[in-house]
């Protein structure tokens, strides 16, 4: 499981810290940075206080009540100004319903200093995806064997208007793309990403902000038609993709300042 | 110095009539949960409380509690009277009958598993937020037990057993309601369920039929039944998600569910997901026992839903009614669902009277 790495992670923190070289980029000094999950509605900030209301407008034009938002982001990875990548192997759940994930303290250290680029994968690799998390099998996160197995990256649910005026259901699943549901499934691309916070400077007591502009997974670069893909979403390849493509830029830096 | 001797004298017998065995050293005997392999390979640990560690003689001091009479007003009904062994832990009746012959409003939920109720609320609506305090509720209820639990406590304390019982579990002869509650949740914990069919099949020591297997493909499709999203998978043995949801009932609300406890309007018509394991011998299902059989149900996720403003996404193709299954796919998918029943917990003799 990724967590057992943290030990194999603290012993490479160590050699490579040994190791320092005259960049002066990176010093010895420890910290656990704390990584703070926003969610706005293009600027808006959005809590689970604004759920079940319809106050939200799709760039389709459909109005949109959120009911249920969760998501995993795993492998933050901090890349120092020499192309050093430390990869913490790690995951957090953001349950943004319940109010649990929101503050994630990494359950690791780095050195302090100044980071050419932080990342996270959005969702699990392949690799990650294959593993056994209880968290996560407790809070039935799971995907079906037949549709690959494995993880939601994220479950999405709420309500929208339809074309009809009437309230609609409508599950945003975000999971690995798959083809032929059953013993043998086939997967017709990768759809967990990177997102690139950036360059970031690590202080000892540092929050970084994570944003979710979920506004924009109905927008960019696919504009998202409720109407025609709202639920049953999971077997469903080509809705997958869009999902893949409209994700790359929903994610931004936020604030990063000392607590 | 004889009255000397004389203090030491009296300190001695005072020592011998105190009722408190902490000055022993007594502790009662730790009873951890005996977690199943199937949950401790793929969910995490129970919910424990700190103040209420399991122990011998908590539990059984809540076992016998629980099939005592005294906790009703005219000794007449203990818990197991609507949460019986033999039908894992419910009553076969729509609405539960109290000591005066009055039915309740909601059916009674099935015991088992409980202490993997992560979210701690209990009862169909939520209301309880701990096992303790769910214990206190029937006692005192008028359409329930409908006691008094000042007149429960002065019962037991009178009880030629029950202080020595309490002494044993709690190391004070001197009973209390939440003493009681404690011991009763301790009981409760033990109830775990985990030796289904599907449990064996997943462990690898047995098969499972074609139209079981036809039956778990139609559970896990999510533009067929969908019933995972709520209801658990092979990777969470529950085959429940312990939290609240609208499963379209009913259009207008004559029971508010979470609605009523938590006051959002948002909530309304929302219950607690019960678990599918054991249901077999749980009918008649949901919250007001309103199906009589695990065919109605499938039937109303098929064709019976309700739309209403807090029905939850989840639910698909309301317009239609629901998912559309064919005849087969209900009879296969009945097929599944009956494998997650666990005979061998009905007649756990831990668990009987």
């Amino acid at each position: 499981m990724m967590k057992k790495n943290i030990l194999l992670l603290c012993i490479g923190l160590c050699l490579w810290a040994c190791d320092s070289d005259d960049s002066g980029a990176i010093n010895t000094a420890q910290t656990s940075p704390t990584f703070v999950f926003t969610h706005n509605w293009d600027g808006t900030p959005v809590s689970n206080s604004d759920f079940n209301d319809f106050i939200f407008t799709t760039e389709n034009g459909e109005s949109v009540s959120i009911e249920r938002l969760r998501y995993v982001i795993s492998d933050i990875t901090f890349t120092t100004n020499n192309g050093e990548v430390l990869n913490t192997n790690l995951y957090n759940f953001v349950d943004v319903t319940n109010n649990n994930g929101l503050n994630y303290a990494l359950e690791s250290t780095i050195p302090v200093g100044n980071y050419s680029n932080v990342s996270f994968t959005f969702g699990f690799d392949n690799q990650d995806n294959a593993q056994n998390y209880p968290d996560l099998n407790s809070a039935s996160f799971n995907v079906p064997d037949m549709l690959g197995g494995g993880y939601h990256y994220m479950q999405f649910d709420g309500k929208f208007i339809n074309n009809n005026m009437e309230e609609q259901g409508f599950n945003y699943h975000a999971i690995r793309a798959v083809d032929n549901p059953g013993d043998n499934p086939t997967f017709p691309q990768d759809t967990f990403f990177t997102v690139n916070l950036g360059a970031i400077s690590i202080t000892n007591t540092v929050e970084i902000e994570v944003k979710m502009n979920i506004a924009g997974w109905f927008k960019n670069p696919n504009l998202w038609d409720l109407n025609v893909y709202n639920q049953a979403l999971m077997p469903n390849s080509t809705a997958q993709i869009l999902m893949y493509e409209n994700g790359q830029s929903v994610f931004t830096l936020g604030d990063v300042s000392d607590e | 110095m004889k009255k000397g001797w004389f203090f030491i004298l009296i300190l001695i017998v005072s020592a011998g009539c105190s009722d408190d065995s902490n000055n022993s050293g007594y502790q009662p005997t730790a009873q951890p949960l005996d977690i199943p392999d199937i949950f401790s390979n793929y969910i995490i640990d129970p919910v424990l409380p700190n103040d209420n560690s399991q122990t011998v003689e908590g539990v059984a001091l809540g076992k016998k509690l629980f099939f005592d009479r005294i906790l009703s007003a005219d000794g007449t009904q203990s818990c197991a009277t609507c949460h019986a062994p033999q039908k894992a832990f419910a009553d076969n009746l729509p609405k539960s009958i109290g000591i005066d012959g009055v039915s309740g409003t909601r059916n009674a939920m099935p015991l088992f598993n409980l202490a993997w109720n992560y979210g701690d609320r209990f009862n169909w609506d939520g209301s309880a937020l701990s096992l303790e305090q769910q214990a206190e509720e029937p006692v005192q209820n008028p359409i329930e037990l409908h006691s008094n639990w000042d007149n429960v406590v002065e019962r037991l304390q009178n009880h030629p057993e029950y202080p020595q019982l309490f002494q044993l579990a709690f190391n004070t002869s001197t009973i209390t309601k939440a003493l009681t509650t404690k011991a009763i949740a301790q009981f409760e914990r033990t109830l775990i369920s985990a030796n289904s069919k599907f449990d064996k099949y997943t462990l690898g020591q047995t098969s499972l039929t074609q139209q079981e297997l036809n039956g778990l493909d139609i559970f896990l499709r999510e533009d067929k039944g969908d019933c995972f999203h709520c209801h658990g998978n092979p990777n969470n043995p529950l085959w429940t998600d312990n939290d609240f949801h609208n499963n379209g009932l009913d259009a207008t609300f004559t029971d508010l569910g979470l609605g009523a406890v938590t006051g959002d309007p948002n909530d309304n018509g929302k219950f607690r997901t019960p678990s599918l394991r054991n249901l077999a011998f749980t009918a008649p299902y949901m919250h007001d026992g309103r199906f009589a059989t695990i065919d109605e149900v499938i039937d109303h996720y098929s064709e019976g839903l309700q739309n209403s403003p807090t029905i939850d996404p989840l639910m698909k193709q309301i317009a239609q009614g629901g998912v559309q299954l064919t005849n087969q796919e209900k009879a296969d998918l009945k097929a599944f669902l009956l494998t997650l029943s666990d005979p061998s917990f009905l007649n756990n003799p831990n668990f009987q009277n």
